[in-house]
């Protein structure tokens, strides 16, 4: 526990009105969006300067508590959720967009804003911020570059990484930098800012972050493909790809998620086929055309059991309406939805889906499978109810064998999800000892009083 | 405290199976109006969840904090539209009030004062009558303009102040006394209906009852407002007085199944979505657990009856600019927001533009807006805000709560669009 005149001094730096201490708020701030996982923190604390947070910091190495900064808390990885001896630092409310800049196609932002509110600011004005997490009309752009995000556009334009240009980050020990910036090109140095993309609010508090906006895509064609074997529909994938086309999405959804669907939002799906892919192509209206045709052929003649092109921009939302369900309908049928999100290369995703498919009758473990086909992301999703405690020591035992398959097929544990605590025992598996000692020293580094979320991603 | 097992010991009430199965993703967090207007997680669905959690699994008593958490949330269920989990947020809030009254009853002379009007007053039509003839008196004599001038009176009596401001003003006679039981049609009845008079509505909304009865009659609609019925129950069980609810559902349901209807059709969006649920609050009940069934399977919104049976082109083009608001209890609790939209729209002549975030709650809420009146203010704001950005000469919506609450905010604000009901409007649209 962090004693009452550290508490009063927290209040005096950011007003006693920003910093709250009840049963009711310590309760509320005690998880994220990850199942299973929670903890009491011992006040929570809404600073509304730059100058405040540096003040915390200080504060915080001197008197050794822990500072977990926090956005909207729907990560799935436990990276927002308290530790002991912890202060929150909540950031949603630094929501303001600062600055829109349509000659450099940048956007400066305060860590809070919400992405779709971004996704929306720029779409006014013809421009696209491309990353679309799940949550998106919840999460903050502050969460999405501490977890890089992805989302179902990463195949064609990639994830936070990609349009991510500078920002302003105060350091663990309250120091302030500012790294990249509006130029494109720019080698001077270290590139530092690489460094905090996925940090997980281990390495620094952001403050201000600098996007890259790229022209809006004209116009967009969506088609929905029947297969009667994964094997098919993970050629089918290949096939466009090698045929060099990079549809904006290729997502997957299994046979049972597609049964789920069907029976939550009856939109006339069928029940026996054993996956669908949902393809969009999207750019300039003669490509699209000529794309979307390629992409018809490709699936077709990987034995496609039926293939839907949407001629009207509704019937595309109806099309979208299967993917867009999936998690919803999924979460339906169990009352604890375990949504893990590993990627494996492309070429290696009809593997992946038999392996999972074994490992759920193994684990007796219902799986409902959807995911990023198009880049390798995919959700096997347990549903399961945590109060039944066998059943959830044996979805524990299937992911941990869905990792070392993902990861012997050249793939991760973590597509988009990040580490923190919910897979931090999983992460020797993807990277080696030495890789992780490299990480531990960089934390020494930046935070020699291992002060800032500490105990994610790895323990010291 | 001791540990509970449930915090809901009610046989017919949601328990751990609704409590687990929200996953805490965050998704109901942007559209939960209170939780606009704090930004604090306790102060959201998810966070509401996890403190009612906390209580049934002991770990957190009846305390101020949570009880303060309990009574802001307006109980608008915009959350269960956005949940992925398809988590009853409503039942678990209005189980939770339940419990609160078992738990600490008496502790607040307001929060007595609103169960002894809603468990006493509302139930029982003689008494509401006169408590409706008082405050139409108190309404017509000069307290008005002397709450309006005096801040000093303001400051001493807010509730009192908010009560004079937006209670809906009262009829000079209640509905049911100048109705029959049975009205004819005209011509040949293709449909009997029957017809809830109900509590608030019968003082206060007399106007909209005759245009709703006028618009039924014109769709040949035999309308039987039985004498015997009482209030819904609804203001009682979202105030989490179940018990009584259960007592107004009984009643209601013998009277009503007493005649054949084809259909009961409403005209509050909050009645009709309470009397959709007396199965469940009557499920177990062996007595009246099918008889509820087959009741609520009855129960139409006037929007979801007309839109069923075809709803008659007006003879005449209604040339005027419309716009649509959502009360809660239509489009969260009862899913219904096409129908209206699509008679609206199919109305000749009438131009409609969508309202800017018209799902999201006006800030009446029941009495809601008397009890915590300035964050229903804030709340109404926001709409207020996008009924001028709409800039229409109509604004239609389904409830009464909703056509007081946003009158008045309109009035404030000086914007000359009109709220209407929808069978106000379709009463004009057929000239009747």
């Amino acid at each position: 526990m962090i004693p009452l005149d550290i508490i009063a001094a927290l209040a005096a730096i950011v007003g006693k009105n920003n910093l709250y201490t009840s049963q009711e708020d310590k309760i509320t701030y005690s998880y994220d969006g990850t199942p299973l996982l929670s903890q009491l923190p011992d006040a929570i604390i809404r600073p509304t300067t730059k100058e405040q947070i540096v003040d915390i910091l200080l504060l915080a190495n001197k008197e050794k508590f822990s500072i977990v900064p926090r956005g909207a808390g729907t990560g799935l990885s436990g990276g927002s959720i308290p530790v002991d001896n912890c202060v929150i630092i909540d950031m949603s409310r630094w929501n303001r967009i600062l600055e829109i800049d349509r000659e450099n196609l940048t956007a400066w932002v305060e860590p809070g804003v919400i992405t779709s509110q971004l996704h929306q600011a720029v779409e006014e004005i013809g421009l696209f911020y491309p990353p679309d997490p799940g949550s998106m009309n919840v999460c903050t752009i502050g969460g999405n570059v501490a977890e890089n995000s992805g989302g179902l556009r990463g195949l064609k334009y990639g994830v936070t990484k990609n349009y991510i240009m500078g920002m302003e980050v105060v350091l663990p020990t309250g120091q302030v930098i500012i790294c990249g910036g509006k130029t494109v090109k720019d080698v001077a140095g270290y590139n530092l800012k690489d460094l905090f993309i996925g940090s997980e609010g281990t390495l620094g508090i952001f403050t201000k972050i600098l996007v890259k906006l790229i022209p809006k895509p004209e116009t967009s064609r969506t088609m929905v493909a029947y297969f009667n074997s994964q094997a098919n529909a993970g050629k089918t994938v290949s096939s466009i790809i090698s045929q060099k086309i990079i549809p904006c999405t290729i997502e997957f959804l299994d046979k049972t998620t597609i049964r789920c669907v069907e029976e939550y939002a009856q939109i006339g799906l069928p029940t026996d086929i054993e996956c669908l892919l949902l393809i969009e192509v999207d750019g300039h209206p003669a490509v699209v055309i000529d794309e979307a045709k390629q992409v018809e052929e490709c699936c077709r003649s990987n034995n496609a059991t039926e293939i839907i092109v949407a001629k009207t921009s509704e019937e595309a939302l109806k099309l979208k309406t299967a993917r867009r369900s999936a998690f919803s309908a999924l979460a339906r049928v169990r009352p604890t939805t375990i949504l893990e999100d590993i990627t494996v290369p492309r070429s290696e995703i009809a593997v992946m889906l038999e392996k999972i498919d074994a490992i759920s009758k193994k684990y007796n473990i219902m799986i409902g499978t959807f995911g990023h086909a198009g880049d390798g992301n995919l959700h096997p999703t347990c549903l399961t109810d945590e109060r039944n405690h066998d059943e959830i020591l044996r979805a524990e035992k299937a992911y941990e064998e869905i990792f070392i398959e993902a990861v012997k097929l050249g793939g991760t544990i973590t597509g988009e999800h990040g580490t923190g605590l919910a897979k931090k025992k999983f992460l020797h598996l993807v990277s080696g000892t030495t890789a992780i000692d490299t990480m531990r020293a960089i934390k020494k580094a930046l935070d020699p009083n291992n002060i800032l979320n500490p105990g994610k991603v790895f323990d010291m | 405290m001791n540990p509970r097992t449930s915090l809901l010991p009610g046989a017919t009430l949601p328990g751990d199976d609704v409590l687990t199965q929200c996953m805490h993703c965050g998704l109901c967090l942007p559209v939960c109006p209170t939780f606009a207007l704090t930004g604090r997680e306790k102060s959201s669905p998810r966070g509401r969840i996890r403190l009612i959690k906390a209580v049934a699994e002991g770990t957190l008593g009846y305390s101020d904090g949570f009880i303060e958490e309990m009574d802001f949330c307006l109980d608008c269920q915009a959350c269960e539209t956005a949940c992925p989990a398809g988590v009853k947020y409503g039942s678990l809030v209005e189980s939770a009030r339940n419990q609160i009254r078992i738990e600490r009853s008496g502790f607040s002379p307001a929060r007595l004062l609103k169960g002894f009007f809603i468990r006493h007053v509302l139930s029982k039509k003689k008494l509401l009558k006169t408590f409706a003839a008082s405050l139409g008196m108190v309404q017509h004599s000069g307290i008005h303009s002397l709450f309006r001038h005096s801040s000093a009176l303001k400051k001493l009596f807010p509730t009192l102040n908010s009560l004079q401001e937006l209670a809906p003003r009262i009829d000079k006679k209640p509905f049911d006394e100048y109705y029959p039981e049975i009205i004819t049609p005209p011509g040949t009845p293709k449909y009997r209906v029957g017809f809830l008079s109900g509590c608030v509505m019968n003082v206060a909304f007399a106007g909209v009852h005759e245009d709703t009865v006028k618009v039924l009659l014109h769709h040949d609609c035999e309308v039987i407002m039985p004498k015997q019925q009482v209030c819904c129950g609804s203001l009682q069980a979202h105030n989490g007085d179940f018990e009584i609810a259960r007592v107004l559902a009984k009643i209601n349901i013998d009277t009503f199944l007493s005649f054949e209807l084809d259909a009961i059709v409403m005209n509050s969006a909050g009645c009709g979505a309470l009397m959709k649920e007396y199965e469940h609050y009557l499920q177990d009940d062996p007595a009246y657990g099918e008889k509820a069934k087959l009741l609520s399977s009855k129960i139409k919104d006037l929007s979801e009856f007309l839109y069923t049976i075809g709803m008659k082109n007006p003879r005449q083009a209604f040339s005027h600019t419309v716009s649509y608001h959502d009360a809660c209890h239509l489009v969260h609790s009862q899913k219904i927001s096409r129908e209206p939209r699509m008679l609206l729209q199919s109305i000749p002549g009438i131009s409609y533009t969508e309202l800017n975030e018209a799902s999201w709650c006006c800030g009446s809420a029941g009495i809601y807006n008397i009890m915590r009146h300035s964050d229903a203010m804030q709340i109404l704001d926001r709409k207020v805000l996008n009924i001028r950005q709409a800039d229409v000469e109509y604004l239609v919506a389904g409830n009464p709560g909703c056509l007081t609450q946003i009158e008045y905010g309109m009035t404030k604000e000086k914007i000359d669009t009109k709220i209407v009901h929808l069978a106000t409007l379709l009463r004009m649209a057929y000239q009747l």
